[in-house]
């Protein structure tokens, strides 16, 4: 491992051999150091070095780099899950920089390995984005760019649409099975049966109540949530634009875990950067402010918006210290003295153990479901704050635990974005496609809806229809090439 | 490296954005008086890809940690917490695209013809870049790989070069210098005369038009001619010059005398453009009221015996005023002159009417 200069490469074995004495578990993690530039195209694309071209990079591209020549934002790290994983570090930071970014990636990169829901990731991602890199490339060659394009964005908007959770799930779904009744009639003797049964006429009877059936039967039977592999197959797409579709969903379906483990993957590596960092042969005293400074830029409280590394590393070190005084189970719960529960000690000293289990086992919907309590939240000063239209500013609405596990979780769960599966394929019998959204409390944004039937439009083909609730109505749109149009669903 | 091609990608569709709504900008007062260089920042939506998302709900709540009653400083007020999904799509991007750039747009929108130079008045400059290798020159053009190179293979050729202790000293003969090739380039001297009516029956709206109108033309020649110049001249009932920047901004009144700025402009040029060398455009915008018919019979015969010989193109802008528009442009067809393969015409109504004018003067090429 070369790519380093002699300086960096000599605090990289030492910080690798001490994540590795301390229990983390990676892949060979390859550093390398690039230039401001070449990060910011970087992080355009993800991480990875070769994608697909598509405009939507570029766009990235300008608001980095603008961000950064304005001093308004500066990346530090960037590391890409895959078997060895690639990490980068930014060239000019100072040593202290390179060595905390450096112990946080071996963070990242043992949570890549050993996390439950990164275990269906495709390990071997850069070589797959460079195939559909060339792919796309490839039609752009032979279909044009603009046709290309057109379909990728359409594409795009739909990128959303995946099964986050599905794929975890290895039990194939229950099909309904047709129950033929029975058509015969009872013959006293049995010789008459032929006559009172005639076999080609049941068989007939027989073939018309499954053709009956099957037609009157909705398709898909069970809502597909994975919208864009119902789309893959059952969109009438040319062969090209087939292909191009399954690379965007292979692609959200990478990037999805990342965006599901957020907040724990954070905690977890900071946590790490943190521990391994405070050692003598790794930090020299003088370090030590610049040092605090860093580690306090990252994990500054903020009143205004969530800090996923706050509350990712206050969660864990919360639980370690429960765990190792032996603040859970039965005995604790049903405990109410005060006092008591202040003095709560019980040397059981599970505390590392626990937290190498719940980076394992957990997602950040279960982190903040499970270690999320009233005692966390009083003393991380959390609240919940909206808009007060007669003060016309931001107030602190509640305090409460649960309301503020409501918030945290609606944010989180799905990765943010509204549940939608497929309903019905023929929809009113006209081949219509009828998607539906859980309503949660929250609406969906009607211009951007609108904008993205209409590009599900020209995939399907035929008109199609989003049920969802709109200010308290439930409610059908649809579109259907030229017009839309919605009408109230009785319930 | 594939981030300039998506960039690139990029920003053709920001500039297919701003050519949608070309008339919007070009007509904004507050560009006019800058220079090619000077960056303008242009608002426009954003783009984006659109996805089932969240709509902003009106509460807009959030989770923030901190102390209360912080909440009064800057970044104090909770702002976008961790609400679901982004916001929706109202806020703005906006371009920075530099007055050539949008010279550039406004002349694919328009299909304007590339001005190239005319006539066999074309001279060959010559200039110099640093392109090839000599074997002398100044110490600080030394290329030193180039020379290590050298010196590396004379000594190992020499036999001299010890494996063990590589020292490679370089000789006089094994120093190379970057050295100056000279090209010749197409080379044209243009220079365009602005003449702008500012008589008092021109009001503002008419020369916030005129002034815009001009501040557009000479962004476009500007780009095609390399140090092409421009000459302002503004006329009364007497004439003068004045500065670019004084160009955008002056406000006089008095009557018209048209052709006291022909013979300005005749002076001028026979001063310091011979018409051999140069091309000469010549841009007037008037309402068109001179101030009798003898003066705007003296302007036809200057135009038609002086100017016309020697100009590449004449061309007439009249804005109509809210008194009506004028009969210069009427003259024209008077003296035969409408037909007259230099001189064009055109007649401008309002800013709105800009983008077909400047087509009307430069799109014939």
């Amino acid at each position: 491992m070369a790519n380093l200069p002699p300086h960096l490469e000599q605090y990289r074995k030492i910080i690798e051999s001490r994540a590795k004495d301390l229990g983390l578990d990676f892949f060979n993690t390859i550093f390398e150091v690039v230039s401001y530039d070449k990060i910011n195209e970087l992080a355009a694309y993800g991480g990875f070095p070769t994608r697909y071209p598509h405009w939507k990079f570029g766009m990235e591209y300008e608001k980095l780099s603008k961000s950064y020549a304005y001093g308004l934002s500066k990346i530090y790290e960037m590391v890409i899950n895959t078997d060895p994983c690639y990490a980068y570090l930014m060239e000019g930071n100072s040593n202290l920089d390179q060595k905390l970014v450096m112990a946080h990636v071996y963070g990242h990169c043992d949570f890549f390995k050993n996390n439950v829901w990164f275990s269906k990731t495709n390990r071997k991602m850069v070589d797959s984005m460079a195939n559909h890199g060339v792919r796309i490339s490839r039609y752009i060659d032979r279909y044009g760019l603009t046709a290309v394009e057109q379909f990728l964005d359409r594409c795009l908007s739909l990128e959303n649409l995946i099964d986050r959770y599905g794929i975890y799930n290895e039990k194939p779904k229950p099909q309904s099975e047709i129950v033929m009744p029975n058509f015969n009639f009872k013959a006293e003797n049995p010789y008459m049966d032929r006559f009172i049964n005639p076999p080609d006429v049941i068989k007939k009877q027989e073939e018309k109540f499954i053709s009956d059936k099957l037609a009157s039967m909705k398709y898909p039977q069970n809502p597909e949530k994975d919208v864009l592999n119902f789309l893959i197959f059952n969109a009438p797409l040319d062969d090209w634009q087939q292909d191009i579709l399954s690379i965007i969903r292979d692609e959200a379906y990478y990037f999805s875990p990342q965006g599901l483990t957020k907040t724990l993957n954070e905690g977890w590596a900071s946590y790490w950067h943190s521990t391994i960092l405070n050692h003598q042969d790794i930090m020299n005293p003088s370090e030590f402010i610049e040092f605090a400074d860093k580690n306090a830029g990252v994990l500054q409280m903020s009143s205004n918006s969530y800090n996923p590394y706050k509350v990712g590393i206050e969660l864990l070190r919360d639980i370690e210290y429960r765990w190792n005084t032996g603040r859970f189970g039965r005995e604790w719960e049903d405990c109410d003295d005060v006092r008591e529960r202040n003095n709560w000690s019980k040397k059981t000293l599970l505390g590392r153990e626990k937290i190498f289990e719940v980076r394992k086992l957990h997602n950040d919907v279960s982190l903040i479901s499970e270690f999320v309590n009233a005692d966390f939240c009083h003393r991380q000063k959390m609240f919940v704050y909206k808009f007060d239209p007669n003060l016309k500013q931001f107030v602190v609405d509640t305090k409460d635990v649960e309301a503020i596990k409501k918030q945290l979780l609606f944010a989180m769960h799905n990765f943010g974005q509204p549940m939608i599966w497929v309903e019905n394929a023929n929809h009113d019998n006209r081949g219509e496609l009828l998607l539906k959204h859980l309503h949660e409390g929250h609406d969906l944004q009607p211009q951007y809806m609108d904008e993205t039937m209409r590009n599900l439009f020209h995939i399907w083909k035929r008109p199609v229809c989003i049920q969802t609730k709109m200010n308290e109505d439930e409610m059908i749109f649809k579109f259907d090439g030229h017009l839309f149009t919605n009408k109230k669903v009785d319930s | 490296m594939s981030i300039r091609k998506d960039q690139g990608r990029f920003r053709d569709i920001i500039k297919g954005r701003v050519r949608d709504n070309l008339k919007k900008y070009i007509s904004h007062s507050s560009m006019t008086g800058k220079s090619e260089k000077d960056l303008v920042k242009i608002p426009i939506d954003s783009i984006d890809i659109p996805n089932f998302r969240f709509g902003k709900d009106e509460s807009q709540q959030g989770v923030g940690q901190g102390e209360e009653g912080q909440g009064d400083g800057e970044n104090g007020q909770p702002g976008n917490g961790s609400k679901a999904g982004s916001e929706a799509g109202d806020h703005i991007f906006e371009v920075e695209l530099s007055i050539q750039e949008l010279a550039d747009i406004l002349g694919e929108s328009l299909q304007l013809p590339a001005l190239l130079p005319k006539g066999d008045k074309n001279l060959k400059a010559l200039s110099k870049k640093y392109s090839s290798l000599a074997p002398v020159g100044p110490a600080g053009l030394r290329k030193f790989k180039n020379t290590y190179k050298k010196a590396l293979q004379r000594s190992i050729s020499s036999g001299k070069y010890n494996y063990a202790n590589p020292n490679v000293i370089p000789n006089k003969p094994d120093f190379v210098f970057k050295s100056a090739k000279e090209t010749k380039k197409p080379f044209a001297k243009a220079v365009v005369f602005y003449l702008m009516d500012i008589s008092g029956s021109m009001g503002d709206a008419e020369k916030q038009v005129v002034r815009t109108e001009i501040f557009w033309i000479n962004a476009w020649l500007q780009k095609h001619y390399k140090g092409l110049e421009s000459r302002f001249l503004v006329h009364e009932a007497k004439s003068w010059e004045v500065k670019e920047d004084e160009f955008f901004r002056i406000s006089a009144s008095g009557g018209t005398l048209i052709s006291s700025s022909y013979d300005l402009c005749l002076d001028i040029i026979s001063k310091e453009y011979d018409p051999a060398d140069w091309n000469i455009y010549v841009f007037q915008f008037s309402d068109g009221d001179n101030w009798s018919g003898e003066d705007s019979l003296k302007c036809m015969s200057l135009l038609k015996d002086e100017l016309l010989p020697i100009v590449n193109s004449f061309n007439y802008g009249q804005v109509e005023s809210k008194y009506g528009s004028g009969n210069f442009y009427k003259e024209f067809e008077r003296y035969n002159l409408d037909q007259h393969e230099k001189i064009r015409r055109s007649i401008v109504r309002s800013l709105d009417g800009i983008l077909n004018s400047i087509k009307d003067f430069l799109g014939k090429g």
